[in-house]
């Protein structure tokens, strides 16, 4: 165990510190590029969390799973009952989506991981299929009675709903616009300063994402995180030394399991609302994508892909050509209508294109993501290329 | 009885196409152990390849005079070229335009089974399946968005042949009363023409010397390659076939449902679902595990189940996935050590 | 001055103004908003900006693409651009051609993709980003009764573009959200004497029912106003939306008894399954000695298209259609027909409409602030905009206008003419109490005008 190189305690500070600052100070930063507005910054933050969750189980086991939007859904359900039931406090809403997609997590996985390979993908996905079915059509709300799911429309709080411990908390403090509310702050609440925008529900996300990384940074240097590893690079060597590898995988889902859980309740206490469109098995495509892009089983790159992914959606997709001759201005009149018309075939509806070609470039020639990318990058300048091969070949001769 | 008659007439149909797709899926994991999620693409671009040829052969030239409209413009009047070099035939020609499509999709999609293997599945052989699975999967995003720039996000009607487009009356084979089993006639002539290509595929695995060496490599490729046979081209050439036979059920299937972009990855999950049910690697247990949930889909959208488990129609497919892999992991009839890796 | 300037409290805004607009006379000047520009998104500039969040994939995105050529009319109209369409028959109208309030319209567009989740995401960036002071489009129920929602939270006045569930202005209504499309409830109230004529009075009829809001609600309208006249509901089945095959719903249809079949879906789900179901031979056939027939309650030209020949003589409603004659219809069909070469959908013209609307509306209140807008919209009467003189009624924000009963037309002369009016069935046959068992239960509550 040993020969596996372990960041020191050190680094991993200064990344975290780094990390916190910038996430933090994301109004600031995302203004020159357009993306400084709530909703999109609490879509970075929230589908970074998803992203790294995800990540535990697929970057540091390998097992694949295109079902991990369910949990998402289910934690988004969860979370909008705890409004509807309790009150519009985020906090027990994110403890009950945490625990409920917990268990859901361990059931799916409990059954998805008697199998691996390409039938524990096909198992998880078609758990989320069908989870995806009942919540769209409300199978189990019609069989109960009750308006479970609220099917297409999407599970809203009403201003009918008993909301229990609204009274109590927040005591004097008027609730009955529906917005989510930490204790009498509002969470849609933006404070403005020279034109940043501080959005409450941000910071909110962004404080459970930081959290939930210091988590998972912990999770990848424990012994734990490292039997996964171990999964991953051969599970057969580890089966014949005697030790029960599914305690740890099943532990890795249920891990990723709740992230995606509380990753769906923040998505709906910024936007009090669980669609079922978020559970489908797309849905369950992108975070992989995003994972993929950024790099699997790195710490950082789940999130930046994450990011990348969030910002390409929300920018490309609605650019048109009239933004594209503004954006290629630089180029000359009689060339520009051609680069125009070739290139606005990959913005606006058409930047799923872009997104399928970018993936594949990835996976096809850098695995490893953008973080693979940086690395290889940093190595050719500081041309420590060639001495770390040379420990390569050492220690695959070793091996 | 009726009604169970109807709908055993219904799963057929939908496992026809179910078991086609599957059936180029189990042949693909069995040749080249590849997981090959951009396989709904390639349905959807056989669909495509009916769409093209419908549109060849409407393509309308201006005949040179005009007519106004109701909000006061004029239009050329135009008529399909077809009919003005062919006259009635070319009429029949536009009618019959999705059979007249195999002879379009059997090249294309050929070619393009040839040019993905090429391409790009030949560098996935030894990375591991979750790779494999990523990559074919941005591949079928790309295929369905370029689909979509060129013929917009919208289903696009293509009609059955007149001849073939009305209902076929069941009743009296089954002793009831004229005019109650009565079923739509292309629908069953898609049930018949799956079974037939089903069939074409076995009779060529089984009795040439192809097929012979194919299912040789399937068991033991090693082997089959220290007999001095080049597996390989073979292999690529089976590619190229269940990319063929994909595309061939897509174009069929155009009349049943109009095509769009995204028809491929409707199907993909299920074809999925049922490759793993049949048990991967087994082309008997895949086209078998189609006809069976088809007609287990159909069934469960019979008022009489639905009335005992509400909504029971729209998870029965991946209910029964999950308790086959439950019962009998490799699937109905799979082998053992098949991607379990 | 602070550096962090906290905005002044929401509710606090939201009852002045509630307050200042009770107390505005009836014959309103615009004045007690005008001073106080303290709404979210108040436009600074020199234009403003209207969000179009339309489909523009998915299974509606053939009348997403309508809608927006339609807004992009508008916005020309609006600016004083092109021949000025309906603007030159709508009374009483305040809309001068310079834009609104001397203000250019801008516009900026989103995809709703037809999911609530990605329309809400698409709302909040025109409203956040994009500052965008009035959101309106859609093409479905669900996601039209999302995004207002999520605009009676936020602030702004959502325009709902064609949504035809009883619950858009029934009990999911909302003081932001105004709807000029009719709902299902006026079109079994139109429907279902036509129906009576046609078909006579013994009728048992199936119903295959899109599974969310629009489609439960038009199921009850049309079995209950049918069941009025004496037909039998014999069976309801719920699709789940974007089925794509109807086959296994469609043989029980076959030998359930039932002589009509009435399918309650809409775009795609209404091409596939109509075209399917006469595919499975249900117009040649004979139940109970009758002609088997199909009804479709809700027709758009558009899906019309998409099903071709398998529309004739089948009957549905519809809230307008290009072969209108009066002036307003006339002058909206000529300016989009040069503009694009084809008529407008009823979709388009709804969302047309609206546009005007709520320009108007900030005309005559002299401002954008939604409690204003709301002010000047309810109980609102104008006529010239292709339905007759309509009321937009002020006790649940939903227009009231004649509906059109339509059949599929059996000698088409062009591929537009598909349908054809057989009867226009005037506003007062149609007009319900606000408190109607399928539109009670929801609460209007009051407008919102978010915060500075």
């Amino acid at each position: 165990m040993k020969i596996l190189t372990h960041p020191t305690s050190s680094v991993d500070s200064t990344m975290m510190f780094i990390f916190v600052a910038a996430v933090l100070t994301m109004p600031i930063w995302l203004t020159p590029i357009g993306a400084a507005y709530p909703d999109l910054m609490q879509r970075f933050v929230i589908f970074g969390l998803f992203a790294t969750g995800f990540n535990i189980l697929f970057g540091l086991t390998g097992y694949l799973s295109f079902g991990h939007a369910a949990f998402l859904g289910i934690g988004s359900y969860t979370a909008v009952w705890s409004f509807k039931l309790l009150g519009m406090n985020p906090i027990p809403a994110a403890i009950f989506a945490v625990v409920v997609s917990g268990v859901f997590a361990l059931i799916i996985g409990y059954v998805s991981l008697r199998r691996s390979g390409i039938y524990f993908s096909i198992l998880t996905l078609a758990f989320a299929q069908m989870c995806y079915a009942i919540a769209y059509s409300d199978l189990i709300g019609k069989f109960l009675g009750i308006n479970l799911t609220n099917g297409e429309t999407g599970l809203r709080v009403l201003a009918d709903d008993p909301r229990i411990m609204d009274g109590v908390l927040t005591s004097g403090i008027d609730t009955s616009a529906l917005t989510v509310n930490l204790f009498g702050l509002d969470l849609t609440h933006t404070w403005v300063w020279n034109g940043f925008q501080f959005n409450a529900g941000f910071y909110f996300c962004a404080f459970v994402l930081i959290i939930a990384s210091y988590i998972a940074m912990r999770i990848f240097r424990s012994p734990f995180g490292l039997m996964l590893k171990a999964v991953k690079t051969n599970q057969n060597r580890l089966n014949y030394t005697g030790v029960n590898t599914k305690p740890y995988t099943l532990a890795a889902f249920v891990i990723s399991g709740m992230y995606a859980g509380l990753a769906g309740a923040l998505l709906c206490i910024t936007d009090p609302l669980a669609g079922a469109e978020r559970m489908q098995w797309t849905a369950s495509g992108e975070v992989v994508l995003m994972v993929i892009l950024g790099g699997m089983g790195t710490l950082m790159g789940p999130m930046l892909g994450a990011g990348i992914i969030k910002f390409s959606e929300q920018k490309f997709s609605t650019w048109g050509k009239p933004e594209l001759h503004e954006f290629l201005a630089f180029i000359p009149d009689g060339i520009r209508d051609t680069v125009v018309s070739v290139a606005s075939l990959f913005v606006g509806s058409g930047w799923h294109l872009t997104l399928g070609l970018v993936f594949m470039l990835i996976v096809i020639f850098l695995p490893g993501g953008i973080v693979e990318g940086g690395r290889r990058i940093l190595m050719i300048v500081t041309g420590s290329n060639r001495r770390n091969r040379q420990i390569q070949a050492a220690a695959q001769a070793a091996e | 009885m009726d009604a169970i008659i109807l709908q055993v007439l219904n799963g057929l149909e939908k496992g026809g196409a179910y078991a086609l797709i599957a059936l180029g899926l189990t042949l693909i994991f069995g040749t080249l152990g590849v997981v090959n999620f951009a396989h709904g693409a390639l349905f959807m671009l056989g669909a495509f390849c009916a769409v093209i040829m419908r549109s060849l052969l409407t393509y309308e030239v201006a005949t040179g005079e005009v007519e106004a409209t109701a909000w006061g413009t004029e239009v050329a009047v135009t008529t399909p070229y077809v009919t003005n070099l062919f006259g009635d035939f070319g009429n029949t020609l536009i009618d019959w335009a999705v059979p007249v499509s195999i002879l379009l999709t059997i090249p294309v999609m050929l070619i393009v089974g040839l040019v993905m293997e090429r391409g790009l599945i030949r560098h996935f052989y030894k990375r591991p399946h979750a790779e494999q699975i990523l990559v074919t999967f941005g591949l079928a995003i790309v295929l369905a968005e370029l689909i979509k720039a060129q013929f917009g996000a919208n289903p696009i009607p293509v009609p059955e042949p007149a001849a073939l487009g009305g209902m076929a009356d069941f009743s009296g084979i089954f002793g009831s009363e004229p005019g109650t089993i009565t079923y739509p006639m292309w629908r069953f002539v898609y049930f018949l023409f799956s079974a037939f290509i089903i069939l074409v595929v076995f009779c060529f695995l089984k009795f040439t010397t192809f097929g012979m060496v194919v299912r040789a490599g399937m068991e033991d490729r090693e082997t089959v390659g220290l007999l001095g046979i080049n597996i390989g081209k073979r292999f690529t050439f089976m590619f190229a076939v269940s990319a063929m036979i994909a595309g061939l059920a897509g174009a069929m299937y155009t009349p049943i449902i109009s095509p769009d972009y995204n028809i491929g990855m409707e199907f993909l999950v299920l074809s999925f679902v049922v490759v793993v049910v049949g048990g991967m690697g087994s082309l008997g247990g895949a086209v078998s595990a189609g006809f069976l949930l088809g007609l287990l889909q159909s069934f469960s959208a019979m008022n009489e189940v639905k009335a005992i488990i509400p909504g029971i129609d729209q998870i029965i497919i991946y209910l029964v996935a999950i308790i086959v892999l439950l019962v009998r992991p490799r699937g109905l009839m799979g082998r053992k050590g098949v991607m379990e890796t | 001055m602070s550096l962090i300037k906290k905005n002044l409290d929401r509710r606090g805004v939201l009852k002045g103004s509630a307050a200042a607009g009770l107390a505005a006379p009836m014959f309103f000047n615009g004045s007690a908003f005008a001073e106080g520009e303290n709404y979210l998104n108040a436009p600074k500039g020199k234009s403003v900006t209207f969000g179009f969040n339309v489909p523009q994939t998915g299974a509606y995105a053939d009348e997403g693409a309508d809608e927006l050529r339609a807004y992009k009319l508008a916005v020309k109209h609006l600016n004083g651009e092109g021949d000025g369409g309906m603007m030159n028959t709508f009374k009483p109208s305040n809309l001068k051609g310079n834009g609104i309030l001397g203000k250019k319209v801008e516009f900026v567009t989103g995809d709703t993709q037809t999911k609530s989740d990605a329309a809400r995401s698409s709302a909040k960036k025109m409203i956040e980003a994009d500052k965008a002071i009035m959101i309106t489009g859609g093409s479905s129920s669900g996601v039209a009764i999302a995004v207002q929602s999520l605009c009676q939270e936020a602030g702004v006045i959502f325009m709902a573009g064609l949504t035809h569930s009883n619950d858009t202005t029934g009990k999911d209504k909302r003081a932001n959200g105004f709807r000029h499309f009719f709902n299902g409830f006026q079109s079994g109230a139109a429907l279902a004497p036509v129906l009576e004529n046609a078909y006579g009075k013994d009728r048992k009829a199936y119903h295959l029912t899109a599974d969310y809001t629009w489609g439960w609600t038009i199921e009850q309208s049309i079995s209950e106003a049918t069941q009025a006249k004496g037909w039998e509901t014999v069976e309801t089945v719920r699709t789940p939306l974007g089925a794509g095959d109807f086959s296994q719903y469609l043989t029980p249809v076959l030998n359930s008894g039932a002589d009509v079949l009435v399918l309650n879906h809409y775009g795609k789900d209404m091409v596939n399954s109509l075209t399917q179901a006469v595919k499975f031979g249900m117009r040649d056939k004979q139940v109970n000695g009758k002609d088997f027939t199909i009804v479709v309650p809700l027709y758009s030209r558009l899906m019309a298209q998409g099903a071709g020949e398998n529309v004739k003589g089948i009957f549905g409603s519809t809230n307008w259609h290009w072969s209108l004659t009066d002036d307003g219809s006339k002058a909206f069909v000529k300016s989009f027909g040069q503009e694009y070469g084809f008529p407008p959908s009823q979709a388009a013209h709804t969302c047309y409409v609206q546009t005007l609307l709520y320009a108007n509306a900030a005309e005559t209140a002299g401002t954008f602030n939604p409690c204003g807008i709301v002010e000047a919209l309810e109980d609102f009467e104008f006529d010239g905009l292709g339905n007759g003189p309509t009321l937009y009624r002020g006790a649940d924000h939903q227009c009231f206008k004649d509906v059109l009963v339509v059949k599929g037309n059996e000698n088409p002369t062009s591929k537009f003419d598909i349908l054809e009016v057989v009867e226009v069935t005037p506003a007062e046959q149609v007009i319900y109490d606000p408190e109607h068992e399928m539109f009670a239960g929801g609460e209007l509550g009051e407008c919102n005008a978010g915060a500075a």
